[in-house]
């Protein structure tokens, strides 16, 4: 069953589909009005990061740095320094992917409270091809000690991400997707850092069960692959895991313990994503069958979002078909 | 050398006005005040160094005098109340040269000088390149080059926003061979733009870096034309003397509209003659430098020397 407090036009005609980054855009502003503190800097990108509300509100709080994405990141940390609570945007190919050490000294290892968001993850960015698409910035943050990274699934959860990343000390990475997204939470559905969130049960009474974990933008790929499956006489529980770190490990026990094995989806390499993060802590805390859905240690190419996460094997049928080979 | 405190200097007190001038200007006895506590201060860097059997000497020996200047005369800071609000900061961009500040820092009161022999040994507080969160005096963790200046923008830039009329100033140090880092140029440009005039930059020009002479590595010049191309304001200075570069810096708090740049010129190993000038000497301590002046188990021994006779001028006894 899908949980009551997704949306109600779910996989209808009337299901909206938003880009997640405009709740970056949405929550930061709502956060800059309860805390001064905050500030934001873009790179040249204000306008496709949705940095711009913030930028129109609070002029005077926003530091444009060019085509800077290394002084970005320290520029931030300074910031932080002084007591502020920076929020840094850019496409996640170039932020952290270009200034990756600045932000494991400067803001990690300093322990500076700086906030990153990286924009345009996945191959979902579309016709601007392989440089655009950031499909490695999950593992890259993820091996750095001291930041949280989170990856929300649609518009609702980057707003609240954001919202909490606001109100959370230390550095925080999130992940948004350029393309339309559809959008599957609602205002009323829950988030915390750290907590993964069961959003379709499988049938209790079911003899077998395989669990999927999902992490940002093809949350409704998974529930939709977890409702055919059902028709088929599948159940299937999804296990929804906006925060990639630090994991919920107790979340991952309840599930590893009750289902025959578990497939992960997100739309990042198989390497090192969370398919590496469940696979890293189950194989010591409770060896379970995994399969990992994600890009096959390759580099992603033009084409439309949707045929592009068809063709790397992340659409629906291909959840499907890695449930059934569990 | 009393500490000045910012509260102190009020118009409305009757001596401001004294009290201002007596904190521009260097007198004799503060300068040589001031040299012989760089003097100390080099004489720990090479017991550390020694103790610690790794590290850098010639960038440490050679800001030696700039880093007395500003922690004994130029900033505002609490040694007591390292997280003072109020204090100046200063960001040590090339976190190599860390044992000066660590040394500088202990002889200004904000830990014990003893503990300076446990530069890079396990457990330490004084990590082989500084690491803030461990220390308290340290406005930053650095090592990897270039990004110092970037992070002096961010608090120039912080302050700036909720004090236009601040008396605070950014200090950044960087040292010359950093200035290959492309992070710096994308800083230099931010700076320029912003015309942060509290942030006052000085790079520690002696010449050398790992591989050999900067003009060799990564010709600079013309560096302080590419500064003011930035929109910079610079000026050049012997950065071993103590006025000319206390003028240097007060010059550089008066300047309005645009950041300031002091280009010092150093000396590498400064202090002890038979190590200066020589880039071999960057990265390795006494006891592990080369060996063509001073053999390798006599080299400890003769910078100690050396730094307590002042290169031979007077008797080591003079000198407690």
């Amino acid at each position: 069953m899908l949980a009551s407090h997704l949306d109600k036009n779910f996989d209808t005609k009337e299901m909206q589909s938003i880009p997640s980054r405009n709740g970056y855009g949405e929550g930061l502003l709502e956060a800059a009005k309860r805390d001064e503190k905050i500030v934001a800097l873009a790179a040249d990108l204000t306008e496709s990061t949705r940095t711009l509300a913030f930028a129109e509100a609070f002029p005077k709080r926003f530091v444009q740095v060019g085509i800077t994405e290394q002084n970005m990141a320290s520029v931030a940390s300074g910031m932080a320094a002084m007591g502020k609570i920076p929020f840094i945007a850019s496409y996640a190919m170039f932020s952290p992917g270009r200034n990756w050490e600045q932000i494991r000294t400067t803001i990690a290892y300093n322990d500076s409270n700086v906030k990153i968001i990286g924009a345009h993850a996945g191959v979902s960015v579309g016709p601007d091809g392989a440089t655009h698409q950031a499909i490695e910035d999950i593992a890259l943050m993820r091996v750095v000690p001291n930041i949280i990274v989170i990856a929300p699934a649609d518009v609702h959860e980057a707003r609240k991400a954001t919202l909490a990343a606001a109100k959370h000390s230390g550095p925080v990475y999130i992940r948004v997707g350029r393309s339309n997204t559809p959008v599957v939470t609602t205002d009323e559905s829950p988030f915390e850092i750290g907590k993964g969130e069961v959003m379709f049960t499988a049938n209790e009474d079911a003899e077998r069960k395989v669990g999927i974990i999902v992490t940002g933008t093809l949350l409704f790929n998974a529930l939709k692959a977890a409702k055919d499956l059902r028709e088929e006489g599948i159940e299937v529980t999804v296990l929804h895991m906006p925060t990639i770190k630090p994991i919920d490990k107790e979340a991952l026990l309840t599930l590893a313990n009750s289902h025959a094995g578990i497939v992960t989806v997100e739309e990042h390499q198989r390497i090192g994503g969370l398919g590496g993060a469940v696979a890293e802590y189950l194989s010591e805390a409770h060896p379970t069958k995994v399969r990992r859905i994600g890009v096959d240690d390759q580099f992603g190419q033009s084409g439309e979002p949707d045929e592009l996460i068809e063709h790397y094997g992340m659409g629906v049928d291909a959840i499907k078909e890695a449930v059934k080979q569990i | 050398m009393s500490l000045t405190n910012r509260k102190s200097i009020s118009p409305l007190s009757d001596n401001w006005y004294t009290n201002i001038i007596s904190m521009r200007y260097l007198t004799s006895e503060e300068v040589t005040n001031l040299e012989l506590k760089a003097n100390q201060i080099r004489q720990s860097i090479i017991e550390m160094l020694v103790a610690a059997g790794s590290g850098h000497t010639a960038g440490p020996l050679g800001m030696a005098d700039i880093l007395t200047l500003l922690y004994f005369k130029v900033l505002q800071h609490d040694p007591k109340n390292p997280h003072w609000s109020e204090r100046d900061r200063l960001v040590l961009s090339h976190g190599h040269v860390c044992p000066v500040l660590y040394a500088t820092l202990a002889h200004a009161g904000y830990f014990p000088v003893e503990e300076l022999l446990t530069l890079r040994k396990f457990g330490s507080r004084l990590q082989g390149h500084p690491h803030r969160v461990a220390l308290p005096g340290l406005e930053t963790s650095s090592g990897p080059l270039g990004s110092g200046l970037s992070q002096a923008i961010g608090m120039a830039l912080a302050e700036r926003m909720d004090n236009p009329y601040s008396a605070k100033y950014i200090y950044c140090l960087t040292g010359d061979g950093e200035l290959n880092e492309g992070q710096i140029w994308e800083a230099a440009l931010q700076a320029g733009k912003e015309k942060l005039h509290n942030l006052i930059v000085i790079v520690d020009r002696n010449g050398i870096q790992i591989d050999g002479y900067t003009k060799d590595v990564m010709p600079l010049e013309p560096l302080a034309e590419k500064f003011e191309a930035f929109n910079f304001d610079v000026q050049e200075v012997d950065g071993h003397n103590m006025r000319a570069l206390n003028d240097a810096i007060h010059k550089a708090q008066a300047v309005y509209g645009q950041p300031s740049l002091i280009i010092a010129h150093t000396i590498a190993s400064k202090g002890v003659d038979v190590f200066e000038r020589d880039f071999r000497w960057h990265g390795n301590p006494p006891g592990k430098g080369p060996e063509d002046r001073v053999p390798k188990d006599k080299q400890a021994e003769v910078a100690l020397e050396k730094l307590r006779t002042l290169a031979g001028i007077i008797a080591k006894e003079d000198i407690t």
